[in-house]
């Protein structure tokens, strides 16, 4: 087993570790699509337009919880010493930490998301949609907040500077995400906004290793 | 082996020295010895790579720096990376095997270092210096010359200290480096170097 693969499985457990963060992500992502409709008066036909996008910025603001212990820890322990004294690069490893937060909570928040969208009145049919959706925005969350929680390392009051950094970073995903189900809902096919909700996951991708690394070396020195 | 010249390092505003230089090669063992805050622990950071000096040049025999800090060099600090919620054996094989260690390695560094009754506790239940051992660990599981270590027996009791002391010998006479941040005197015979404002001046 490589060493990235053995990084990638410490950082699931990890994330699994003390009390289960990522369904505490996933009970306030349902907490939020729940309070929506009572706070608007109860008016399913009034709620039906935005819905879609409620539901992602909910699906947003909770993938950010869990970010600070991405690499604050890890700064404040020493590992992250350690990690740039390895042969493989820091790059890889942004990377593998960045992935394992998708698979540790971004799939718990997609499979969460059908829940999300019917209860904001979306139809079930949009269900499985939603979920996908979720699935792979989840992705670009994860990469564009692993660069977040890299530039807010060693920063008081971290959690809060991660959501400033990031929040406006979201909102190409939420655009999309939300615009996939928005035309699966009024009969068109979601393909084109998927599309370009994978361009961001490529595009964050592509920057994330790099801006990722530099920023945790910088934070080293 | 490692050859420091004209360094000066310093942290925010405060200087902490300059134009430092000193070498050390293999079979050496480099005790840094200053006051609190005189910049040991900068020192070693910058040697590994961590800090950039504001002058002066960090040259590593004949291997590129980034080459040396990624195969050559093991990095023990006051930090464990050690996380409490991990077992002892998961956290070690991470360490062991993130500095490319195999499976022999890692099974000689318990075996050395006594760790099999540790393994399968929680990191949060052992002792500081339980900690510091299997931080260790990684030094004895995967060989690489040249050791920076800081203040790397002081959570240890009188047997592990000379146990250490034990190691780090068999590390020089194979030929290896070890300069080390330390205020108790090193279990073995060591060269000392002063840091502090006027480390350099004097020199």
């Amino acid at each position: 087993m490589s060493a990235l693969m053995i990084l990638w499985r410490r950082e699931l457990s990890l994330a699994w570790a003390g009390g289960g963060g990522p369904l505490l992500a996933c009970g306030f992502f349902l907490c939020l699509t729940v309070l929506v409709p009572l706070a608007s008066g109860g008016d399913p036909a009034g709620l039906k337009p935005v819905a879609g996008g409620i539901a992602w910025v909910a699906l947003a603001v909770s993938s950010i919880l869990s970010l600070e212990r991405l690499f604050e820890r890890d700064f404040e322990d020493g590992t992250l010493d350690l990690l740039a004294l390895g042969p493989a690069p820091l790059e890889l490893a942004v990377i593998a930490k960045a992935q394992a937060q998708w698979v540790a909570v971004g799939w718990p928040l997609a499979l969460t998301a059908p829940l999300a969208a019917i209860t904001l009145g979306l139809p079930p049919s949009l269900a499985p949609l939603a979920a996908l959706a979720a699935l792979i925005g989840g992705l670009g969350f994860a990469l564009t907040g692993a660069l977040g929680a890299a530039l807010a390392l060693g920063s008081k009051r971290g959690g809060v500077l991660i959501a400033v950094v990031v929040l406006p970073l979201f909102i190409p995903p939420v655009v999309f995400g939300a615009g996939a189900l928005e035309r699966a809902a009024n009969g068109l096919s979601p393909g084109p906004a998927l599309a370009f909700l994978c361009a961001y996951v490529l595009f964050a991708g592509v920057i994330t290793p790099f801006a990722g690394a530099a920023a945790v070396r910088n934070a080293q020195g | 082996m490692i050859a420091v010249e004209g360094l000066t390092l310093s942290r925010g505003e405060r200087v902490l020295f300059r134009d430092l230089s000193f070498s050390a090669g293999s079979g050496e063992v480099l005790a840094l010895t200053g006051a609190n805050g005189a910049g040991k622990t900068s020192l070693l950071r910058a040697l590994a790579g961590f800090l950039q000096a504001d002058a002066g040049r960090i040259a590593f025999a004949d291997v590129d720096p980034a080459e040396a800090r990624t195969k050559h060099l093991h990095w023990l600090g006051h930090l464990d990376g050690l996380k409490g919620a991990r077992r002892a054996r998961e956290e070690l094989t991470f360490q062991a095997r993130w500095l490319d260690a195999g499976a022999d390695g890692i099974a000689a560094a318990i075996d050395v270092l006594a760790l099999e009754p540790l393994l399968d506790l929680e990191v949060r239940k052992l002792s500081a210096g339980q900690r510091r051992r299997l931080a260790f660990a990684r030094l004895i599981a995967v060989q690489r010359p040249i050791w920076l270590l800081d203040e790397p027996l002081s959570p240890l009791d009188a047997r592990w200290r000379a146990a250490l002391g034990v190691l780090m010998k068999a590390h020089v006479d194979r030929g290896g480096t070890i300069i080390a941040a330390v205020h108790d005197p090193l279990p073995l015979a060591a060269r000392a170097l002063d840091i502090g404002p006027d480390a350099g001046v004097r020199r």
